[in-house]
């Protein structure tokens, strides 16, 4: 009876019932999420991944811009068919740099966390302006509009910058002063394929194209 | 005497503000499924986005989400808080003016924020694509919300505070902490941030957030509504009220565990995957034990459902909750994960919740409710009818095509030949789903015709009319807190 004239007092009290579902609610989230958040390995890059350079930066922004993420996943998992097909299967300390994860919820096309390097830059620009002139049946939409806009105006490079290092990623002044000059004469498509191209080279110490 | 006078002319509830939500909700359903249906056309003619930014897949995608679950649900969700909590505490909202502000200031970031999308600004996380400073308003507006409706309960004039309740306010209460957590970014322009989080540590804050928006908005939020509105469309109290309490307690408290079924074989820690899928097992329980206890409790009423597009809608509903709700935790156990995970299942899944409970329960929910805050019949329950039909014929095509596509997608993907080499192209897989992506498509059209009969139907209802003044009772069920033997009644009533 106890229980049942506790609970009483909880559905009769707004404040107390509001408090209840507050810390419920919370439990779970708390033993998933605080150890989540402070496990190092987690956070330890593996030996070749390393920070986004000032174009690969804003190649990315576009990717997330265009919501390539709705179709592409960025997530081998441990499994013998997928690792044929992609590639080592992914880690924690390959991300490390990566904010968002885009790792995505859907394959509508191939995953695309090592496709860096396994096409050329020209297939990519082809593929990009026109998909079904390099793959026949690809039901992937055109990105013609990316060859009309210069990278220079994805957003500022050196403010994107100094926001990652405020969060611990090691760009140096050096490389923040001399980013908005290396997106200079590039599109973004340009960019765009910068950032495909290094995927997965973190992975392999191949360097960048 | 100058306060009876006072309670005297305002002793009516403020409907006003519910029957424009509930406009608004049928505005955003039509406008973010027809974006639906132009999306699974694009799946299968890629160019009908002729070139242009606005139109493309990727853009696209988040504004039918988005404006399916924050226009068209929390519309729904606010009207029937709005119109229930009044009824379940007898006493008129709190702060009506505050109520008209969440209505007209969430819509407005409905708009804006469909637009922000379409220009380009997203955090990219599901459910959370929206940039900061939506965050921020959205924030300010939920709170607003959190007000009028805590503020009416703390008003209330009957002392238990009904079940319905509980989880419109756990709706409220929870989706708040998520949203908070799960958006901390630094701003870097007005459109662009970078989560706080980074790698496997934001997936992990992003699925605890994205499981939770479709467990505490989609599912709970939506109990809520069922809670109130199944009774008493259907004349009979809730089959089992106690087993209402337990299952909202084991539902609040285990729902939030589950988040990481969505990142099965992915790089997070091992541990948080299995407990993950536990919890996602576990979660069965409350689900049913509340789609038994509403089924249960219209088991009196059958007779009803020959003559009640409505209360057909929302049985129907329940019925898909209990798919849904099973098919679920079958799709977080490893070994059923491997083949579903990034295929058209999930997408089926999720329709089968969002077509087949979210939008049928709302349905059933307004159909009852419209002609009651005009004070006319429904204009014509031969389209209603109509409307049923071509909701469940919608509903199961889109399902059994996504079924189709995402089982025989996941096998072919994982299938090696004898020497362990891949069987088939990812290109040939993709190619192959062609014939499913037309079914699905027309089983959108099928099911957004019937959305637009139902918002033909409301329009000639609600047409030309005002809403009703509706009386607060003066007495008090048996619960009230006025009269010494009454409460008594209440009391033994609960003994019972």
């Amino acid at each position: 009876m106890n229980g049942l004239s506790l609970h009483r007092k909880l559905e009769e009290n707004a404040g107390l019932l509001i408090f209840g579902i507050l810390c419920v609610a919370s439990i779970g989230g708390l033993v998933q999420i605080i150890p989540v958040l402070q496990q190092e390995s987690l956070e330890t890059a593996t030996a070749n991944t390393r920070v986004y350079s000032a174009v690969e930066l804003t190649g990315r922004d576009i990717y997330i811009r265009e919501g390539c993420s709705v179709c592409h996943t960025q997530q081998i998992r441990p499994l013998i068919a997928e690792v044929e097909r992609y590639g080592p299967y992914s880690g924690a300390g390959e991300f490390v740099y990566d904010r968002p994860f885009l790792w995505g919820s859907k394959r509508t096309g191939p995953d695309l966390h090592l496709v860096g390097g396994k096409f050329s830059d020209d297939w990519h620009r082809l593929h990009l302006l026109d998909p079904r002139t390099v793959v026949s049946d690809s039901i992937m939409p055109a990105y013609p509009w990316l060859a009309r806009r210069e990278a220079t105006q994805a957003g500022n490079v050196a403010a994107k910058m100094r926001a990652l290092r405020t969060l611990g990623h090691p760009y140096t002044d050096a490389e923040i002063a001399a980013a908005p000059e290396q997106l200079e004469g590039l599109l973004e498509i340009d960019a765009l394929i910068a950032y495909l191209q290094m995927l997965g080279t973190g992975y392999t110490g191949e360097e960048t194209h | 005497m100058n306060e009876v006078v006072r309670s005297k002319a305002l002793s009516h509830y403020h409907d006003d503000v519910v029957l424009r939500l509930v406009q608004f909700s049928m505005l955003w359903a039509v406008v973010a499924m027809l974006v639906g249906v132009y999306l699974a056309a694009e799946l299968v003619w890629p160019t009908i986005d002729f070139g242009q930014f606005w139109l493309s897949f990727g853009r696209l995608r988040p504004l039918h989400t988005n404006g399916i679950v924050f226009g068209f649900g929390v519309s729904a969700l606010m009207a029937t808080a709005f119109y229930s909590v009044q009824r379940t505490s007898h006493v008129e909202l709190f702060a009506p003016k505050l109520a008209w502000f969440c209505c007209y200031a969430w819509q407005l970031l409905v708009l804006t924020g469909g637009l922000s999308l379409l220009a380009g600004w997203t955090s990219s996380k599901e459910y959370a694509e929206l940039e900061w400073p939506f965050d921020i308003a959205i924030t300010i507006v939920w709170v607003c919300f959190g007000i009028v409706f805590f503020g009416t309960i703390a008003n209330r004039k009957i002392k238990p505070i009904y079940i319905s309740n509980w989880f419109y306010g756990a709706l409220i209460i929870v989706i708040a902490m998520l949203h908070i957590v799960n958006n901390l970014a630094i701003p870097v322009s007005i459109g662009k941030s970078y989560s706080l989080y980074a790698g496997a540590q934001d997936a992990v804050v992003q699925w605890w957030y994205g499981h939770n928006a479709v467990g505490f908005l989609l599912t709970g939020g939506f109990l809520g509504m069922m809670y109130y509105f199944l009774p008493k469309h259907s004349g009979r109290p809730i089959w089992s009220y106690r087993l209402s309490v337990v299952a909202f307690w084991a539902f609040t408290y285990s729902y939030i565990w589950a988040g990481p079924h969505h990142l099965h074989y992915s790089a997070i820690p091992e541990w948080v995957q299995s407990l993950g899928m536990v919890m996602s097992v576990v979660l069965l329980a409350p689900s049913w034990a509340t789609m038994i206890n509403g089924i249960m409790t219209v088991s009196t009423a059958w007779e009803k459902l020959k003559t009640d597009p409505a209360l057909k809608f929302i049985v129907l509903s329940l019925a898909f909750y209990g798919l849904a709700t099973f098919e679920g935790p079958m799709m977080a156990f490893p070994s059923v994960n491997v083949v579903s995970h990034f295929t058209d299942w999930t997408i089926g899944h999720v329709h089968s919740g969002a077509l087949g409970w979210n939008a049928m329960i709302t349905y059933g929910t307004f159909y009852f409710m419209v002609p009651r805050l005009v004070g006319a019949e429904l204009y014509s329950v031969r389209l209603a009818n109509i409307h049923f039909w071509l909701a469940l014929a919608g509903t199961m095509l889109y399902i059994v095509s996504m079924w189709g596509a995402g089982v025989s997608q996941g096998l072919l993907w994982l299938s090696v030949d004898a020497i362990g080499e891949l069987s088939f192209s990812f290109k040939d897989i993709m190619a192959s789903m062609n014939p499913y992506y037309v079914l699905r498509l027309i089983a959108g059209i099928i099911f957004l015709a019937g959305t637009v009969l139902m918002a033909y139907n409301l329009y000639r209802t609600i047409r030309g009319r005002e809403t009703l003044k509706v009386q607060i009772p003066a007495v008090d069920p048996p619960w009230g807190m006025g009269s010494p033997a009454l409460a008594a009644d209440g009391a033994a009533w609960r003994a019972n």
